[in-house]
């Protein structure tokens, strides 16, 4: 926890109420789910579809310098879509209620190293449940970071401004790796465990076609141009993997942004669930085009508030919530997206270095919120 | 290497193209009607019959079987971007030029896809098929002498097997509230008038319903006659009765249209098919608890219906959110989070 905790003006009561607010917003947008929401995502997926064919298409001719400007270009958008817009939300359930088989979060897969299975379970249960609270939710600092103060330091966190960067090189990687639980995994006694090793072999599986898909059968089939189109497919993983770290980056990092310690969220209420949510989440302000291509997680903090609405309408939801924040007194972390990469960026090299413990947080909220 | 082999080698090699996707996803994008991709049909015209009842030309996908008159076909129709299905008898004859088949739609109260098919249906509009089946059909061998025995939309597949097989001795008893209300009105009166058909049209408003017992006034020779009824379940029910006291039960073919209608209440018993275990649950705990309680085996994740870590088909029933207060009936595709839904009358879950 920061020193100063910023909903303490906040009444148990007046925690409620937000909750309940909360709710309407939400059951607003679900009643009027329709049609045109249905046509939004199909357009956006045969969007994609027809991106990544013409791209690919234009790569078997990538010897000739534009066209390998073109493709690669196009491939790279095509990846962040699916990954983002789609995939993301698409995994995360949002357009479940179309009962379209096709369209399902038991049924999607993705252009991505990690299987939609194990990525369902580490984000959507984990991350999303126990948003910011350390040692519950991993998405701090991926288990490599240290993100808060209260944090032990360790000299080994000197280096983590470099994790972090090659972790956002190979980003999707770096999510299978964490689905995986990795690093808790690789212990003697756990690497023996079925479980874990049928999860890693169906990651084997998928990382297998997907290189050889990206980095052999596309290559191949460019002839002469095998080498570039290699270039090109890497480019744009790279570029899709440095965007949406970046954007992840952006979702819990910046400052201002808190973090919860596990006592925190014993029997916590709706009410205080929401709050945790908008107190540990940060937005990206910016064009349309922007917000597309974040998959909508620039409005980060609607999402981890309604993780479940369909992405198309955050935009709308967010104006709600943001008075709602105005109206309770907190604070809305949001800033163009150089500004939040840079505040984000700024705080992976200050805790990389040890701070002094922080003063004693204001009058013990936890145990209030306990009580309440 | 034989061409099955090779073309089998093929398709892997472009499965490996399009990982993690099919190639059936692209080719979806230009050619949804396509041989060997999922069965679906395109909505080519709608034809309005009476005030609540239309036509609807269907050009069925490539892997279309056919159908027997008689039969019926399911239909998959997004509503309000809501994927439903629904089953319609066929009314087209078996042998139409063009390939296309007919269904005929009566919108019914509240009805969510009736109403959408008569009113808001758009040519070009693509729709999900499944093969034609139910055994309402014509026999092989033809009998000397038919009664048809009909009311409301229940003449739609009557006037499938109409279109399709000529017989020498026709006799239809048809029930409609209003002369306007019977559907395919003109088409029978012209049968009518080439003596390919004899025809009672009963207006239900004005002549009152129809009274089994006095068929015989109607049509004497009733027993002698192979018969197909359809309609509402108190005429079947009805005239299942009175074939059997007469003794001749194995002449009346019945159809009967809506299942039993889902029953909502508050809490029911629910049934865990794949387990088989049966428990009574009340209207305000999750399906999840429920489950676990009685030893199933359930998926879960956060417990809060926001994670889609224990969505679960629901069979049969109704299930209320916990959160909005939406029930959500069973059919295809239909999956619930069990953390958040309680039972809503009896229902069958899949676990
Ligand atoms: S357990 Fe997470 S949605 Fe039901």
């Amino acid at each position: 926890m920061t020193a100063i905790d910023p909903t303490a003006h906040l009444t148990a009561e007046q925690i409620e109420e937000l909750g309940r607010e909360l709710d309407a917003i939400r059951d607003e947008v679900i009643a009027g789910r329709g049609e045109k929401d249905a046509a939004y995502i199909r357009k956006v997926i045969s969007a994609q579809r027809k991106l990544e064919l013409v791209s690919r298409g234009v790569l078997l001719f990538s010897f000739f310098p534009p066209a390998w400007i073109i493709g690669t270009a196009g491939l790279s958008v095509a990846k962040i879509m699916d990954n983002m817009e789609i995939g993301h939300n698409i995994l995360h359930g949002q357009w479940d209620w179309m009962r379209d088989p096709k369209i399902h979060s038991t049924t999607w897969e993705w252009d991505h190293v990690s299987p939609a299975d194990q990525w369902k379970h580490s984000h959507n249960e984990l991350h999303h449940t126990y948003t910011n609270v350390i040692g519950k939710d991993n998405d701090l600092g991926y288990g490599i970071m240290r993100v808060d103060e209260d944090q032990k330091w360790h000299p080994f966190h000197l280096a983590q401004p470099l994790w972090n960067f090659i972790n956002a090189c190979f980003f999707e990687y770096g999510i299978a790796a964490y689905d995986l639980e990795l690093g808790k995994n690789l212990h003697k006694r756990r690497r023996k465990n079925p479980e874990f090793r049928a999860r890693a072999r169906a990651v084997g599986r998928k990382i297998r076609r997907q290189v050889l898909k990206d980095y052999v059968i596309h290559p191949l089939l460019s002839g002469p141009s095998f080498l570039t189109t290699l270039a090109a497919t890497f480019t744009a993983n790279l570029v899709r993997n440095l965007w949406s770290h970046s954007v992840i980056m952006c979702g819990h990092f910046p400052e201002g942004v808190q973090v919860f310690e596990r006592r925190s969220i014993k029997g916590e209420t709706r009410g205080q669930w929401y709050l945790r949510q908008m107190m540990g989440s940060a937005n990206i302000s910016g064009s349309k085009v922007m917000h597309f291509m974040t998959g909508n997680l620039s409005h980060q903090i609607e999402h981890h508030l309604f993780p479940d609405l369909p992405s198309n309408r955050y935009a709308e939801v967010a104006v709600k919530v943001r008075a709602l924040f105005e109206k309770y007194e907190l604070e809305y972390v949001t800033g163009p997206l150089p500004k939040q990469v840079f505040s984000a960026w700024h705080k992976v090299f200050r805790l990389s270095l040890p701070n002094r413990k922080p003063k004693a947080t204001t009058p013990d909220r936890e145990q209030e919120l306990v009580a309440a | 290497m034989t061409s099955t082999a090779l073309r089998s080698r093929a398709w892997k090699l472009l499965e490996m193209v399009t990982t993690p996707l099919l190639p059936s996803d692209y080719l979806d994008l230009v050619s949804p009607l396509r041989a060997g991709g999922d069965l679906r049909g395109r909505i080519e015209a709608v034809h309005p019959e009476t005030g609540d009842a239309a036509t609807i030309v269907i050009r069925p996908g490539r892997g279309w079987r056919g159908h027997t008159a008689g039969q019926y076909v399911r239909i998959g129709v997004d509503v309000d971007g809501v994927r439903l299905w629904r089953a319609y008898s066929v009314t087209s004859p078996t042998d139409r030029r063009d390939g296309r088949i007919t269904i005929t739609v009566k919108a019914i109260p509240d009805g969510k896809v009736s109403n959408h098919l008569v009113r808001k249906a758009q040519p070009g509009t693509l729709i999900q098929l499944d093969q034609a089946t139910g055994d309402f059909v014509l026999p092989e061998a033809r009998p000397a002498k038919v009664l048809y025995l009909t009311a409301g939309s229940g003449i739609t597949p009557v006037m499938g097997m109409l279109r399709d097989t000529e017989f020498d001795d026709v006799v239809m008893v048809h029930s409609a509230p209003r002369p306007h209300d019977v559907i395919f009105r003109d088409e029978l009166h012209a049968l009518v008038a080439d003596k390919k058909l004899r025809l009672t049209e009963l207006h239900t408003d004005t002549d009152g319903m129809l009274d089994i017992a006095r068929l015989g006034e109607l049509v004497p020779d009733w027993a002698e006659r192979e018969t197909w009824a359809c309609g509402p379940a108190g005429l079947l029910d009805a005239a299942e009765d009175h074939w059997a006291e007469h003794g001749v039960p194995e002449r009346l073919h019945t159809e009967r249209f809506r299942p039993a209608v889902v029953v909502t209440g508050d809490g029911g018993e629910v049934t865990f098919a794949a387990t088989g275990k049966t428990v009574d649950a009340d209207g305000a705990t999750p399906l999840l608890d429920v489950g676990e309680e009685a030893g199933v085996l359930m998926p879960s994740g956060c417990r809060m219906g926001i994670c889609f870590g224990c969505v679960t088909p629901l069979k049969a029933g109704a299930v209320r959110d916990l959160r909005t207060g939406a029930i959500t009936e069973a059919g295809p595709n239909v999956l619930i989070q069990t953390c958040v839904s309680a039972a809503a009358g009896p229902c069958d879950i899949e676990r």
